[in-house]
């Protein structure tokens, strides 16, 4: 039998074995995100002319760690804590195959260790995108293979989860939102899984002398259905992470189901083909499939984003002014929990996301665009914008709401964690335009000297390109040390951190009250559906949150100005055709 | 709360939709379409497209052609790398390797080149600097596009996709000549 | 809300909610999607490059 605890804090039920499998994946998670933080302080502190920091081969060894346990351990392991979180917590249900789950655990923690020790070894400094024909030692290939492996099984769990609270009728109704924007992770996470299984294992065969050649376009295609597509599934966990973060600090409820769904089908369908981003100037492809899988077939996952990024403030607004915040345009906004790091982390990584990642990646990600943009800076600027910020500070977060609901602790040094966003993003923000701006001017990425120190012919970048990258390595510090107090936070809060037993009304530490609810049931009632509201509020003729339509505009306003800019300054180029 | 249990309706689909989302789906469904049009727009009118012409080919085959262009039109050397000057609308051929682009090219302003190229082992990437134009050069695929120099001046072909421990030492030249 | 809410419900819930409704169904069109515009036609595009003259 399965058995549950209630948070009294928050109300959510948490089955016994997919506790402990949230907390296993989350903490696995913060390790990776340790790695990752160090060895971005060593790549930050090299970009940056002025301190050049490490020679050459640890440079290249320590991006490569940084690349993977970052962008694939990081986020995937947390995922995976999400996924179980969003299936069996939030539909009160038992999770599905335990021990399948525990045993997709240890594959991902054997494949995080086997990989991390290819790349400590210093054979292996291929960068996470390992193109072929450079080649990697094999138990490099073979740790990304068992880590995906574990996660698919993962996959697996969570769709069996809601397979079972289906059956068993836990819930009323159709699945939560967030649940539905967790399955859109998980069928991403599949697809991704699925390429990275295709080009990863002949690569590995390859790598031990079984396969004699591996095309070198070919795995370009392929591995980024794997490479880009990994970062997709964190965009549908973060906009589910931010549905239920209005959830809980707002009682925010989407202002339609039916217009969130439907966007988040948008990105069933679409979302996944922006892996063409990196290909638009690979030789031989026709424009036309460049065309559309670029734009996402016409666009229409970008849609979808657009109308999350309405739909979010949007519902929270609509919460607020609910509760009398209806002063002017934007007192809703101003008397939010600004205290609380769930609430500002959240909101950061919205903003941050949408103005400059989604901004950034649309037009980086126009065919004739990127030609000015490839593999220079102004990419790892980009998905630092949506990854490192969007992603990450959601799911930090998410870890401040999950440290007392689900570790049932108290937060270690608050006032840290209260400060956290803020110097994170800032941080990152700062490190990210200034590095936009050097890739403007065509610095390289995944360069050791912008200075060419040694090389037969010489070249000089602009004093201007020495400057963004100084003032990015300045703000890449402040992002590294965002990320530290996170991890004091986190890491403190679950060693000595005050052990919760009752409810211990928590979240009045941060002005925003959680319902408290009985303890110790042993058996959870079904999941009722929402309350229906008491006043209707579609109809009314006006505009129900004119603050997030006033922002909404202002980042159309960013968008367009911004997108013909740089078709300005692709025309200044030579003609090509 | 409602975000994360479900919808209050059963049916939940027929729920009228709000004015202000009605609204802005539609700008940013308009706004979607206008950016999907500008890249057909643009190969259209635009100057700037790839031609997305290529080839298969190996790197001994492709090595080949590039030897026969240096030895029909060569002009000079820089620190023992010839400097290959094409005539007016050839096919011009630059390879990259570890860790060198080459040859050195000379063209004219104004003229316009069909530039070949490839790589001879690993994955490379030609960043023309300051113009910043950036192509992904893959081994055993011959690039080929219309190039029209309309500055003149000294270019500097940077690697900009990481190619092992020299990738910093990797850097061509193509120079432009007013005619 | 009417009456007929009480009534069997399965054929009256319309059917896009049921498309959204079914996990099933969207991982196969979200595997499918991606697999036939994406991953097919790229590879069929990189195999289809003629051999240089």
């Amino acid at each position: 039998m399965a058995q549950f605890r209630v948070c009294p804090d928050s109300g959510f039920y948490f089955d016994k074995s997919a506790e402990s499998l949230m907390k296993a994946n989350a903490v696995a998670g913060a390790v990776s995100l340790l790695i990752a933080g160090i060895l971005g302080l060593g790549v930050i502190l090299t970009r940056w002319q002025g301190v050049h920091l490490l020679p050459a081969d640890t440079f290249y060894q320590v991006l490569t760690g940084h690349g993977i346990n970052a962008l694939i351990f990081w986020i995937i392991f947390f995922e995976m804590a999400i996924l179980y979180f969003a299936s069996s917590t939030l539909l009160r249900t038992r999770i599905a195959a335990p021990r399948w789950a525990w045993a997709g655990f240890a594959l991902m923690i054997i494949g995080m260790v086997m990989n991390n020790i290819a790349v400590l070894q210093g054979n292996s400094s291929v960068m996470m995108t390992s193109y072929a024909p450079m080649q990697a030692a094999p138990h490099f290939y073979l740790g990304l293979i068992l880590f995906a492996v574990g996660a698919l099984i993962g996959c697996f769990v969570f769709l069996g989860t809601l397979v079972i609270a289906r059956d068993d009728r836990t819930y009323e109704g159709s699945i939560p939102l967030v649940t539905f924007g967790a399955l859109t992770a998980c069928i991403i996470a599949i697809f991704t899984i699925a390429c990275g299984a295709i080009i990863l294992v002949p690569t590995f065969l390859w790598s031990i002398g079984y396969i004699g050649h591996i095309d070198a376009a070919m795995y370009r295609v392929i591995w980024w259905g794997l490479g880009h597509s990994s970062q997709q599934i964190n965009v549908a966990a973060h906009v589910s992470v931010w549905y239920l973060i209005i959830g809980v600090l707002f009682n925010a409820r989407p202002m339609s189901e039916k217009v969130s769904r439907s966007a988040f089908l948008l990105y069933i369908l679409f979302l996944q083909l922006a892996s063409a981003h990196h290909i638009l100037v690979d030789p031989g492809i026709s424009s036309e499939w460049k065309v559309f899988n670029t734009s996402y077939a016409m666009y229409l996952a970008v849609l979808a984003s657009m109308i999350h990024g309405l739909t979010i403030p949007g519902s929270m607004e609509v919460a607020q002014r609910a509760k009398g915040y209806t002063k002017g345009m934007f007192e809703w906004l101003r008397k939010a929990p600004w205290d609380n790091p769930v609430f500002s982390g959240f909101f950061f990584a919205l903003i941050i996301f949408g103005f400059i990642g989604g901004i950034t990646g649309v037009v980086m990600g126009t065919e004739q665009i990127n030609i000015i943009i490839h593999n220079t800076i102004y990419v790892p600027a980009h998905f630092h914008a949506t990854v490192a910020v969007g992603t990450t500070l959601t799911f930090m977060a998410l870890t401040y709401l999950l440290i007392p609901v689900l570790f049932r602790r108290a937060l270690f040094l608050p006032w840290m964690a209260k400060w956290q966003p803020y110097v994170f993003s800032a941080g990152m923000t700062l490190m990210i335009l200034f590095q936009l701006g050097a890739g403007t001017l065509g610095v390289s990425r995944r360069h050791w000297d912008m200075d060419f120190t040694g090389a037969m012919l010489s070249f000089e970048y602009p004093g201007t390109a020495y400057t963004l990258m100084a003032v990015a390595g300045v703000g890449g510090v402040l992002g590294v040390l965002g990320g530290a107090m996170y991890l004091i936070v986190t890491v403190g809060s679950l060693l000595f951190g005050k052990k919760l037993d009752e409810s211990a009304g928590l979240f009045q530490g941060f002005g925003v009250p959680l319902a408290p609810s009985s303890y110790n049931v042993s058996q959870p009632e079904r999941l009722p559906m929402a309350p229906k509201l008491a006043v209707e509020e579609h109809g009314s003729g006006g505009f129900e949150a004119p603050g997030t339509f006033a922002l909404a505009m202002a980042l159309l306003v960013c968008f367009v100005v911004y997108y013909f800019i740089n078709w300005d300054y692709l025309a200044s180029v030579w003609p090509l055709s | 709360m409602s975000s994360f249990l479900p919808p209050s309706e059963r049916v939940w689909w027929n729920t009228p939709i709000g004015k202000q989302e009605i609204v802005w789906i539609g700008v940013a469904l308009v706004w979607c379409l206008i950016m999907f049009l500008m890249m057909p727009y643009w190969h259209i009118y635009g100057k700037q497209n790839l031609s997305n012409e290529a080839y298969q080919t190996t790197p001994a085959r492709f090595q080949a052609k590039v030897d026969e262009m240096v030895t029909q039109h060569k002009v000079g050397d820089i620190s023992g790398i010839p400097v290959v000057k094409p005539p007016a609308g050839s096919d011009v051929y630059m390879l990259g390797r570890l860790w060198q682009w080459y040859p050195i090219i000379e063209l004219e302003k104004g003229q316009s080149y069909r530039l070949h190229l490839s790589s001879m082992d690993w994955n490379h990437g030609f960043s023309l600097q300051p113009v910043n134009i950036n192509l992904q050069i893959v081994p055993g695929y011959e690039m080929v596009l219309t190039v029209t120099p309309d500055q003149a001046g000294e270019f500097t072909v940077v690697c900009n996709e990481f190619c092992g421990i020299g990738h910093h030492l990797m850097l061509g030249k193509i120079f432009v000549k007013e005619n | 809300m009417s009456q007929e809410d009480d009534l069997p419900r399965p054929e009256r819930i319309p059917f896009f909610q049921r498309v959204l409704e079914n996990p099933f169904l969207l991982l196969f069109i979200g595997i499918v999607m991606p697999t036939v515009f994406y991953v097919l036609w790229g590879v069929m595009e990189v195999a289809t490059i003629p051999v240089a003259p």
